[in-house]
């Protein structure tokens, strides 16, 4: 329950967290919001020798609309996005999605930027961003560098964020009308997903990703490109597993994970075709 | 490392080693030992305070991060000696037996009614989908919350 | 004794509100992690990541260098604080084997949170700083997991003891020698099943803590413990340290919840005792969750192998059973005992003839002891017989109700002779069982079952039910006696009535939940006829309650209860005669009614309690040999145990696809008797329902080959929460327990016991049209989706 020692600084703007995060190198990690971090802390699984605070940077708190897209700073916290009125409109699958991450408390304090930097595959919004094809935006010593969600996992919680680079917002591309479906299969309502599934269509146009089905989020690709060439969707969905690799563990073995996904994805196009 | 903390409408100013939790600091610097710890992995919500309004669970926060902040715990509720109505109601509904996880789960259950005043029992249960009780099965507990969000 | 002219006042059964709940609501209400004890050190201990392995050396010198580390003591270092091992007081067998098990390992660890090291220290942070700075080496050995593996003895765990097998005990009940094999060759119908009772871990929210704080120039101590018994930990503490008993006072203050769990005597209340001792200063030490997954008792973890024999009507004529129960590494408290609070109970709630034929053999494991979890024993059982009536029903091809009607015990048969030899004070299941089946809408609910279970339907609708008997308000000491457990079952109470006609009970029980200031008021109020709100409750602490057996099995109200109405019964004997002298009739002569006592016939000649209460503290007109004050002490031994029972129902749609399981409907239908206060025998049911809800679908103590538990903390171990959980509709049918003055037979545990088997029993039935009739606990998902699987595996799924 108490975290071993480290030191602490406070950043109040991203170009002072990168500065600070070059000077201290990998023994540093960023706070945002804590909650994906400091639970590991408390039980001392992770132990950072120093933590910069960015939780202050405020200017990173925002939800834009910037015309085909949406630009979300990297410190909203999940309430935010689950309520905003601009992401309801033109990315209503996120604020869905962000409105089961956790419980209450955790999504007033853990912020979208943490959960995607944090690269969790069991975590709802990164295979939710990548199913709406999100572009990340980071920055580093060097300046800022745009990052597709499809290329930025890259292993059990292991994204394609240099140590000195700093993850600033979270790019949402309009969803246009498209129907969409956020399917969370866990036992207790507060728990990660065992499988869960985010989809988008739009006519033979579709966006499909997996949580919990491997060690990064995963990218139905077969399911969507399926569905491109109009297959149904019982069909489509039986590919849900096509690029995943999921593991097993004391909630789902590999078969039975296998199994879920297909069936939400299936019912996740019924509800995202309807 | 310095914090200056508003708590229960009381400013505090203290010096905190950076790992010190808030709810460590709240219970133990501050001696407000309404606020329970249940658990170590940020389930059970039974450390549930209100953080500039908003229900947080403060054993996933460092007290370093609250500073400036302002906090009201179980004890920050009543006032002039007569109970918060969420209190009320739960006493009135047998909402608490053991009474551990109570000050989280009222705490959460104010938070909940601030954001969503009329709940159906459905979004009553979801929203406390972070506080665990093992003594009453929730049923006297969501009852609790209705009745308060009903008495409103 | 009856005080038959005491005419109800209208208190008892009222839905009074708690009067512990504004301090508990308001944060004001003090739990042990909660008090203030300047100068205490706190503990932490180092806890083995083995489930076996022998300690080859323990290095605590890094540890020791952390600024504030005042002390270090291994297994070795401590062996001389000892005066005996941890108690185990129920050594069911006279040939049963109990391993010497001391608060910290010397040269072995037996599971995986075995104590290795105490730390002391001057704050908690460096405590916990400490524990990673020692180095052990261990030499890891072959654990044993498995109950069957165990039963082998292929790796025996305690080598002195030359076996796993701690002991056998056998329950065989037969009319004529012979008879139940012969019932078995004769049968009609028989049935042979095979149920695992999964371990499961307590979780009262208020994970342990304790503080030992020692006054070594007065000579005593006094141990601050969130427990369920302060009155058997302040005796076995005295007993395990060798302090004499009249030095050791034990206070529990608000306890956040038990259900068994603190039902114990524990190495860490040990180890702050005998660490205070020795440095005559504080010890205080608190429980992380990921500890007390490991740390404190587990329940369940049973496998049981029962038979039914039953003749052409389905008439039950035997029953056999065979358990497997699991210790884990070391005998606790009352962990052999558990399995047999349930020997009795294998026969349910139905008229069986004397040919019974259980016995259970318990084996150690490398894992966490277990011991008495929320029903203890009878979850198991009632379990057992439940899933037994639906595996017969089925083998009989009619329905389970209907065979449960054709066996239950009938309303007259009560007060009815068990085939053990014990005797049921009262009971009426068929109306319990009525009653649910009405407000399940039972027959509505099969017509609609009828339409949705259609082929290729993947959400099935499923109805369960399970009628239970509880064995409770342990105990008569008696029976106790003849069950080798070490101590009795009575419970003492205080009655005081101050010289303002204000009211003190003091009480042997020990609440943690159970609302009993609020319910012991009101049967005081009732009695005297005074208000509730005039009544004090004191509980909980030694020095203030110096008798008592605590609380735990139900027994509270129809033990510690009753006494203190029998408590009642002897202040108003006595302040009969005192209105009698000076009211200057005969005593037989008066009526009490409501607080007065008056001469039949003369209501104006009358006296109220307040006036006898001031006189007899006064003590200036007494009658001779009157002593002054007006108290009365009680120990009560119940003549019997104290039967609550009822049924439960509910409805279940199982989604074939994913395994998911969702209950529509859960009605419990419970006889406690009479109800002291129907909001808390509600809440009791409440809660007890979700605990069996929750074993049948979410819990499990999910251990590795290797004894690693996998769900050591509440991210992982399924407590479920408020939107994983129905509503539950309660309702009661109410025969009194003849066995008492207030009818009374205890709710603490009957939700528990009801549960599990209903949940379990509605998935079977929705899954029947596959074939299915058998379903792991926990019914999770993942399993249900895979006994479907394998069921209906080259149909056409």
């Amino acid at each position: 329950m108490i975290p071993a020692a480290f030191d602490y600084k406070r950043a109040s703007s991203a170009a002072e967290a990168i500065s600070l995060v070059s000077q201290y190198g990998s023994d540093a990690k960023f706070l945002a919001g804590g909650h994906s971090l400091l639970p590991l802390m408390k039980l001392r699984l992770a132990q950072p020798a120093m933590l910069i605070d960015i939780g202050r940077v405020k200017d990173l708190s925002y939800i834009k609309d910037a015309g085909n897209h949406i630009a979300i700073g990297a410190l909203t916290r999940h309430m935010d996005v689950e309520t905003s009125k601009i992401l309801l409109e033109h990315a209503p699958l996120l604020s869905h999605a962000a409105g089961h991450v956790g419980d209450a408390q955790v999504r007033h304090r853990g912020t979208i930027g943490g959960s995607i930097a944090h690269a969790d595959p069991a975590s709802d919004l990164p295979a939710t961003t990548l199913a709406l094809g999100a572009t990340y935006v980071v920055q580093g010593p060097n300046g800022q560098r745009e990052i597709a969600a499809a290329n930025f996992y890259k292993g059990f919680l292991e994204s394609d964020l240099a140590a000195d680079e700093m993850l600033i917002e979270i790019r949402v591309p309009k969803m246009q009308g498209a129907g969409w479906s956020f399917q969370k299969f866990n036992r207790r309502a507060q728990d990660w997903a065992i499988v869960g599934v985010a989809a988008w269509r739009r006519k033979d146009e579709a966006g499909v990703a997996l949580v919990n089905m491997g060690s990064t989020p995963i990218l139905a690709t077969s399911v969507a490109n399926a569905i491109a060439k109009g297959a149904s969707i019982n069909d489509a969905a039986a590919m849900a597993s096509n690029e995943a690799e999921p593991q097993s563990d004391l909630n789902a073995s590999t078969e039975y994970r296998k199994h879920l996904a297909s069936v939400l994805v299936r019912r996740a196009l019924e509800a995202a075709s309807k | 490392m310095k914090v200056s903390v508003t708590v229960n409408g009381k400013e505090h100013h203290g010096d905190v080693e950076p790992r010190t939790l808030l709810v460590h600091y709240i219970r133990e610097t501050l001696g407000l030992t309404g606020t329970n710890v249940g658990c170590d992995t940020s389930s059970c919500g039974a450390c549930t305070i209100h953080l500039d309004g908003e229900a947080v669970k403060s054993c996933t926060m460092l007290a370093v991060q609250a500073d400036g902040a302002s906090v009201t715990t179980i004890e920050g509720l009543a006032k002039d000696g007569v109970m918060h109505p969420m209190q009320t109601a739960f006493m009135e509904n047998h909402g608490l037996q053991c009474g551990y996880c109570t000050p989280g789960m009222v705490m959460a259950a104010i938070g909940l009614l601030n954001e969503n005043p009329k709940p159906t029992e459905e979004e009553v249960r979801m929203g406390l989908e972070g506080n665990l009780c093992r003594c009453t099965g929730y049923h006297n507990i969501v009852k609790s919350v209705l009745a308060a969000a009903s008495a409103k | 004794m009856t005080i038959t002219e005491n005419k109800p006042t209208n208190i008892i059964g009222t839905r009074l509100l708690r009067r512990e709940d504004p301090p508990l609501l308001t944060g004001e209400a003090k739990f042990t992690n909660d008090l203030n004890i300047p100068g205490a050190l706190h503990l932490s201990v180092l806890r083995s990541p083995y489930a076996h392995a022998k300690i080859k050396s323990i290095d605590v010198s890094a540890a020791l260098k952390i600024a504030g580390v005042i002390a270090i003591y291994t297994g070795k270092d401590l062996q001389s604080a000892w005066a005996a091992p941890m108690p185990c007081a129920w050594p069911v067998t006279t040939d049963m084997k109990n391993p010497p098990h001391y608060p910290l390992a010397s040269d072995k660890v037996n599971y995986v949170g075995d104590g290795v090291a105490a730390i002391l220290a001057t704050n908690e942070t460096a405590s916990r700083d400490a524990l990673d700075a020692i180095d052990v080496q261990y030499e890891p050995l072959k654990a044993v997991v498995d109950l069957e593996d165990a039963l082998s003895d292929k790796n025996v765990i305690h080598k002195d003891l030359g076996t796993n097998k701690s002991y056998t005990w056998p329950l065989l009940v037969e009319e004529t020698p012979g008879c139940v094999e012969e019932a078995f060759k004769k049968a009609k119908y028989k049935i042979k099943e095979r149920y695992v009772q999964q371990r499961l871990i307590p979780m009262a929210m208020e994970p342990r803590a304790i503080a030992a704080v020692p006054q070594p120039f007065g000579g005593d101590i006094t141990l601050y413990s969130s427990t369920q018994i302060p009155h058997i930990l302040k005796v076995m503490s005295a007993l395990t340290l060798g302090i004499p008993e009249q030095q050791v006072r034990v206070v529990a203050p608000s306890v956040g919840g038990g259900f068994g769990s603190k039902l114990d005597v524990y190495a860490e209340e040990l180890l702050c005792m005998a660490l205070a001792r020795k440095h005559n200063t504080p010890v205080r030490w608190v429980e992380e969750r990921t500890e007390n997954t490991q740390a404190t008792i587990q329940g369940r973890g049973q496998i049981q192998h029962v038979e039914l024999a039953a003749d052409e009507n389905g008439k039950i004529t035997a029953v056999r059973v065979r358990i497997i129960g699991d210790m884990g590494a070391y005998l606790q408290l009352v962990t052999p005992g558990v399995p047999i609070l349930g020997a009795f109970l294998y026969a349910g709630v139905y008229d069986i003839p004397k040919a019974y034929d259980f016995s259970c053999t318990s084996v150690f494991t490398n894992l966490t002891p277990t011991d008495a979890y929320r029903g203890a024993g009878r979850p198991e059982a009632t379990y057992a017989i439940e899933m037994g009536i639906e595996a017969l029903a089925r083998e009989m091809k009619i329905d389970s109700f209907e065979l449960r009607k054709r066996n239950y015990i009938k309303k007259e048969q009560f007060p009815y002779m068990a085939f053990s030899g014990l005797t049921y004070d009262s009971g009426d299941h068929l109306l319990a069982a009525e009653k649910a089946a009405k407000m399940t809408d039972l027959a509505g609910v099969r017509a609609q079952q009828k339409k949705q279970n259609v082929p290729g339907a993947t959400k099935l609708l499923g109805v369960g039910m399970s009628s239970y008997f509880e064995m409770c308000g342990l105990a008569p000491s008696r029976v106790l006696a003849s069950l080798n457990y070490s101590a009795g079952g009575w419970e003492a109470a205080t009655v005081r009535v101050l010289p303002t006609n204000k009211v003190q009970v003091i009480t042997g029980t020990s609440p943690h939940g159970q609302g009993h200031e609020t319910s012991w008021a009101m049967i005081a109020a009732e009695k005297l006829g005074v208000a509730p709100e005039d009544v004090d409750v004191l509980h909980s602490d030694t020095a203030i309650s110096a008798l008592g057996l605590d609380t735990y099995g139900s027994r509270s109200l129809p033990v510690g209860g009753v006494a203190i109405a029998l408590a009642c019964d002897k202040v108003i004997e006595k302040a009969k005669l005192i209105a009698a002298h000076q009211l200057e009739c005969a005593a037989e002569d008066l009526q009490f009614v409501n607080g007065t006592f008056s001469v039949k016939g003369s209501p104006d000649r009358a006296l109220p309690l307040a006036a006898i209460a001031f006189g007899a503290f006064t003590a200036h007109n007494l009658p001779d040999g009157c002593e002054p004050n007006l108290e009365a002490q009680v120990s009560y031994d119940p003549p019997n145990f104290s039967w609550p029972f009822g049924t439960h129902m509910c409805v279940v749609e199982v989604d074939t696809e994913t395994g998911a399981v969702k209950i529509l409907k859960y009605i419990a239908v419970d006889d406690c008797g009479n109800q002291i206060n129907p909001l808390i025998v509600e809440g009791q049911v409440h809660g007890g329902v979700v605990q069996g809800i929750a074993q049948a679908l979410f819990e499990e103590a999910v251990y590795d080959s290797d004894g690693n538990l996998k769900s050591s903390n509440l991210a992982e171990y399924l407590v479920p929460a408020a939107c994983d959980v129905p509503s539950i509709t309660t309702a009661h049918t109410i025969t009194p327990s003849p066995t008492n003055q207030l009818g009374v037979k205890g709710i603490g545990e009957a939700g528990t016991i009801g549960a599990a088997p209903t949940v379990m029993t509605a998935i079977i039935d929705a899954l029947s049209s596959l074939g299915i009739t058998t379903m792991a606990m926990p019914a999770s998902p993942q399993t249900v989706w895979k006994t479907i699987n394998e069921a209906t595996r080259g149909g056409k799924k």
